[in-house]
């Protein structure tokens, strides 16, 4: 299930003293089963793309095509569109409202209007996914839970709807760092086990190094560059320029080779900058 | 009288919880300090910030600031006033329509006389580096501002101790730096005594101290160098360490003459060159 969207444009309050050009000409292909990550500073237009995956919002002009539709044509049903594509937002937890956990994961199945046996089946399966226990927290209500479980819920809830595209907007933000590791985990696993489309927006440079397979960078409502995360955090001075960063180890590997150094400097993670520095060790060691 | 915030056997719990969310917290916060305060989701450092300026009373043990104990109500005013917080949520701290009126809320409040509220707001703006911003609405500010425009409105009120919850939580990479570096200068320019608590371990280790939590109790208190030095034990507890740190300890682990305490990029060129 492909998403193409093709010369979008979308402004805010057009033709009043506030508009404001929030997406311009922007051109992006997501194919099936990738992994991308989307990144730029706040008011970027990060948000005010997602949301125009799933129909929430409607183009000033361009298209968005899912599966080969054209989402804001006529006739076309906007809430299969949103069960094929799941959007997680930012503090998703601050949207449970229901009694227990099992009837808050089930809101969603239940309203597409499959038989009650189904709903159980998802129910249990999508808090299993998000590795909570469902006998243990079925019937207990979610403001009782911790807040990283409390986020769990509500992503489990989005993946009772079995979506073939899965976008999250900063799914770790205000977890510890257990939290945080613990759902980017889950989140690895899902798309290995489910075969779906992930699209993670974050401003943790180091996350989306470690997880996705491709990075698309927005500025001022364009995508101004996409890649592998080694294409895309080669490019320091522009990432900087627009306020983005680079992972710290990255950093450290481009100040060595200031120095004079012999290192790669298309390092993402501790381990590769682990191997590298342990490989060039070695190296002069033998010299 | 001593200029300090003392916290001395202190427990909480809130209503109808079943368990403390602190248990049994000593420690002092001498002014002129930077103390960075880490810890899990849960751990009680939240709750601990309500203790220091007297938003929650302990269930035992008491808090004083300047020796005057957060237990007497009327006590309440001026430890308010010596002890300023801002939260996490920008956008939850804002009540003004213009960025000015937003700072002058604090200081109106406190009965200020009006010549010498803009002088102060003028001051605090200064001091956040937001004075072009005054006569804007808050809501056009990026979130890095936004949560200046919160320090700002704290600085007003003149306060000795300034406890930040995870004010860069929510915020981008240049405006965690923005108020990072704000906060720093609170602390080394304007005298400020800062306690910030935060999940972000490179924010951690520019304080001049810090502690650690977990379930409710202080686990480790040190230098950030002989804190994050502790590798293993920070991550038994979920913790993290900065990725340059992580990889000093395995590098060491390699037999790699490396320092155990390295906190920066800096530090770690230095320490690798002669290796490399």
């Amino acid at each position: 299930m492909p998403i193409i969207v093709k010369n979008l444009t979308h402004i805010y309050m057009p033709g009043t003293p506030f508009e404001s050009v929030a997406l311009q000409d922007v051109n992006w292909t997501v194919e099936d089963g990738e992994f991308w990550g989307l990144i730029g500073h706040t008011g970027s237009g990060k948000s005010t793309l997602i949301q125009h995956l799933n129909g929430l919002l409607k183009p000033t002009s361009g298209e968005v095509i899912i599966d080969g539709v054209n989402i804001n044509e006529r006739g076309v049903n906007l809430k299969e569109i949103r069960q094929k594509v799941g959007l997680v937002f930012q503090f998703p937890e601050h949207q449970l409202f229901e009694e227990t956990v099992e009837k808050d994961v089930a809101f969603g199945p239940r309203n597409m209007d499959l038989p009650e046996e189904e709903v159980n089946r998802r129910v249990k399966e999508a808090l299993e996914l998000v590795g909570l226990n469902y006998n243990e927290i079925k019937d207990r209500s979610p403001f009782e839970l911790s807040g990283g479980q409390m986020r769990r819920v509500a992503i489990a809830g989005v993946l009772a709807m079995k979506p073939k595209v899965l976008i999250l907007d900063e799914p770790t933000v205000g977890l510890d760092p257990k939290g945080r590791d613990e759902i980017l985990r889950e989140i690895v696993k899902l798309r290995e086990e489910q075969n779906i489309t992930v699209i993670l927006v974050s401003h943790s440079m180091e996350d989306i190094a470690k997880l996705v397979d491709k990075i698309a960078v927005m500025h001022k409502g364009r995508i101004v560059d996409s890649g592998t995360p080694k294409e895309i955090f080669k490019n320091y001075q522009g990432l900087i320029s627009i306020g983005l960063d680079i992972p710290q180890i990255t950093h450290l590997m481009l100040r060595l080779k200031q120095k004079g150094k012999d290192v790669a400097t298309d390092v993402l993670s501790v381990d590769e900058a682990e191997a590298e520095i342990l490989k060039v060790v070695r190296g002069k060691g033998r010299a | 009288m001593a200029a300090e915030i003392v916290a001395e056997g202190v427990c909480y719990q809130y209503p109808q919880a079943a368990d403390m969310a602190l248990k049994d917290i000593n420690l002092r916060i001498r002014k002129g300090e930077f103390v960075a305060i880490i810890g899990p989701n849960g751990s009680g450092k939240s709750t601990l910030a309500k203790l220091f300026n007297g938003l929650f009373v302990p269930t035992k043990g008491k808090v004083t600031v300047d020796g005057l104990d957060t237990r007497d109500r009327n006590n309440i005013w001026k430890i308010r006033q010596k002890a300023g917080m801002v939260f996490q949520n920008p956008d939850n701290q804002i009540v003004a329509t213009m960025v000015e009126e937003d700072v002058a809320f604090g200081p109106e409040n406190l009965g200020v006389p009006p010549e010498e509220i803009r002088k102060r707001v003028y001051e605090a703006l200064e001091i956040v580096e937001l004075t072009e911003f005054a006569q804007k609405p808050p809501h056009l500010l990026s979130g890095g501002q936004k949560q200046r425009v919160a320090i700002a409105g704290v600085i007003a009120m003149r306060p000795d101790y300034i406890i930040l919850d995870e004010p860069t939580a929510m915020l981008d990479p240049v405006g965690r730096k923005e108020v990072i570096n704000t906060v720093k200068r609170l602390n080394k320019e304007e005298g400020k005594t800062i306690v910030l608590i935060t999940h972000f371990m490179e924010e951690a280790v520019q304080a001049d101290r810090v502690i650690v939590m977990d379930k409710g109790r202080v686990v480790m208190m040190g230098t950030p160098r002989e804190i994050f030095s502790q590798v293993e034990e920070l991550k038994a507890i979920g913790l993290d360490v900065p990725q340059v740190t992580e990889l000093a300890h395995r590098l060491r682990r390699w037999g790699l003459k490396v320092r155990g305490d390295i906190l920066t990029i800096d530090e770690m060129v230095e320490c690798l060159c002669p290796l490399l």
